[in-house]
């Protein structure tokens, strides 16, 4: 009983990530129509951007959680503006052909520099050692994981639906030819909403640094485990891709304790349930896609 | 008519030549892939599907021939045709799955299934290596002849491919090609006018990913070994590039693609390892200024319309299949 309950906290950790970063493509999806398949190479450029501040600029943990999606925030706008910007007139699959092919050079680019075995990265002292609740002992450092990204999860979904700029975005998703008729600036909004998206992947980086490898590709297969998981929640439903991430999380996490080897793959076997009985996802509408 | 002769000649003589100019082993690498992206061009360009996860069928074939050349001792090409039959049959279930969605979903689903395939190639160690990959797998003979040295493989390869090839070209100009066509242009017009969309696309799927595993089994015998970067996601984006690159949509673009990426990647390993970021500058170039390719753009310069325009989606139905002229 124990073992199941550690194993549906590791669980719920591995959905706090799923959720960031499928909430990440989400905003992006729904504001840009591009689905952004450089996503978990800008997770990884967030975890690196953790371990280049610590290591070598010697701040704190606790900074690099504030600079370093800070910086992939300004790598996501100028890319956006660089390159993103031409295709939005086109099919959404050129933009999603050119985001892999940006992920492949920004992936295969750290590994030249820093090497695939990847760089350590440990938790702030504060966060080290083990809290018990009840008669369990946690991770501190888990857990805070898992009550930070929690909050911003809260915090994005409070911004979105109960601020100005929170309803220009979701009119914006919805119907953007109308919204633009009534006068509003859509486009002047996309490159910060692709720059807050990407924010997120970076924040999701910093936090997995010290769980998890800091290496080049720790993001590449994240990313498609990702992008099954906004399959099952609904494309472009933002609710949808939170929820399911700790879904699949824990769900993946527990199907483990009876046979370890569908931790990978119960994610895609619940995908092909929900094409089979629900194909426009669990929280999507009808006419999506 | 005379031009056209000229071209099939001319095409038969690079083909028959190949080994003699490159690397054989090269040029076998190019026969496979440019199967594969020939069978990927039936989805993409014919019928304006982007799968993400075509790897899987070209892994799956290339392990398949791996498994009964060394463990059943089939003979070529039977064992290149048993990778066919296995990305037929691992496609039907996950294709009738993904083509209930369209557009970026069905990529985003290919590569998640792909990506499911790539995981259970990993676990499944007595059948695969795991991560060893399957290492010695024999070419064998073909009457007599034994197909070790790499110029005999080539010519031995060669015909299976060409068939290959033939059958993707014949799919394309074939009515059914035609309604794959319309299903492109206009799916729901498609279906109103009667024709029973989603079996057309569950046929198609499954021929495209059979020829995959065709070209997955040629390629095995070719290096002997296959690992996991067979089944990859960065296999599916090299398919993808090469299409891209020559040409979505041409007769000749995904062959002509094939033949630069590997000739590209063959040229650059001599330097660098640095592929990822080749690949990446690739897809960047042809998505953005590019978006005809090679053969694309040809042929449309040849049909006077000139200049690297922007790129429709994908090129009218009659350019489509026009192919050599």
């Amino acid at each position: 009983m124990e073992n199941v309950l550690l194993q549906a906290f590791n669980g719920l950790i591995n959905g706090a990530f799923y959720a960031l970063l499928s909430l990440g493509l989400a905003v992006i999806f729904g504001m840009l129509r591009v689905l952004n398949f450089m996503h978990g190479a800008l997770y990884m450029l967030g975890a690196f951007g953790a371990y280049l501040l610590t290591a070598e600029l010697g701040l704190s943990f606790w900074w690099a959680l504030v600079v370093s999606p800070l910086a992939v925030a300004a790598v996501g706008f100028l890319l956006e503006r660089v390159f993103l910007r031409w295709l939005y007139d086109l099919d959404p699959l050129y933009n999603l052909l050119l985001t892999f092919g940006l992920a492949l050079a920004i992936q295969d680019g750290m590994r030249l520099r820093f090497g695939m075995q990847g760089v350590p990265y440990s938790a702030p002292p504060q966060l080290q050692g083990a809290l018990q609740i009840g008669v369990m002992f946690f991770p501190t450092y888990r857990l805070f994981v898992l009550a930070f990204s929690v909050l911003v999860c809260l915090g994005t979904w409070w911004v979105i639906e109960r601020t100005r700029v929170g309803m220009v975005i979701r009119a914006a998703t919805e119907k953007p030819m109308l919204t633009r008729a009534l006068g509003i600036d859509v486009d002047r909004w996309i490159p910060p909403v692709f720059a807050f998206g990407v924010a997120l992947a970076g924040l999701a980086g910093v936090l997995a640094a010290p769980m998890r490898n800091v290496s080049p590709l720790m993001g590449a297969d994240l990313i498609i485990t990702t992008f099954a998981i906004v399959v099952i929640g609904g494309m472009g439903s933002i609710l949808g891709s939170v929820v399911t991430g700790f879904i699949v999380g824990v769900a993946a996490a527990l199907g483990a304790v009876y046979y370890p080897p569908i931790a990978n793959t119960l994610v895609f076997i619940l995908m092909a349930l929900v094409l089979l009985l629900r194909p426009q996802g669990l929280f999507g509408s009808a006419e999506a896609g | 008519m005379r031009s056209r002769a000229a071209g099939w000649g001319l095409l038969l003589a690079v083909g028959l030549a190949l080994p003699w100019l490159i690397y054989p082993v090269l040029a076998v690498d190019i026969l496979a892939w440019g199967l594969f992206a020939a069978a990927f061009d039936i989805l993409l360009g014919c019928t304006g599907l982007l799968s993400f996860g075509h790897a899987a069928f070209f892994g799956t074939g290339a392990y398949a021939a791996a498994v009964v050349a060394l463990r059943l001792g089939v003979a070529f090409p039977w064992d290149a045709v048993a990778g066919a039959v296995a990305a037929a049959l691992l496609a039907l279930p996950l294709m009738a799955l993904s083509i209930r969605r369209t557009g970026i979903s069905f990529a985003m689903i290919t590569l998640a299934f792909a990506q499911m395939v790539f995981y259970v190639a990993n676990a499944w160690r007595s059948l695969t290596g795991g991560e060893n990959g399957i290492t010695g797998v024999p070419r064998g003979e073909v009457l007599g002849w034994s197909l070790s040295p790499a110029v005999a493989y080539y010519y031995a390869a060669f015909p299976l491919v060409a068939l290959g090839l033939l059958l993707c070209w014949r799919i394309v100009r074939s009515p059914f090609g035609r309604v794959l066509l319309a299903i492109r242009e206009n799916e729901v017009r498609t279906q109103s006018l009667g024709y029973p969309v989603s079996r057309y696309k569950l046929i198609a799927t499954v021929l495209s990913c059979a020829l995959s595993g065709l070209a997955g089994g040629v390629w095995v015998l070719n290096h002997g070994f296959v690992a996991l970067d067979a089944v990859h996601w960065t296999t599916s984006g090299t398919v993808v590039v090469m299409v891209l690159l020559g040409g979505m949509a041409t007769r000749l673009g995904p062959l002509v693609g094939a033949a630069l990426v590997m000739l590209l990647r063959d040229f650059l390993s001599r330097w660098t390892d640095a592929w990822g970021i080749a690949t990446g500058t690739i897809f960047i170039a042809v998505i953005l200024v590019f978006r005809q390719g090679i053969v694309g753009t040809l042929e449309g310069l040849v049909a006077g319309r000139g200049g690297p325009a922007a790129a429709p989606a994908a090129p009218p139905v009659e350019e489509a299949a026009s192919g050599l002229r």
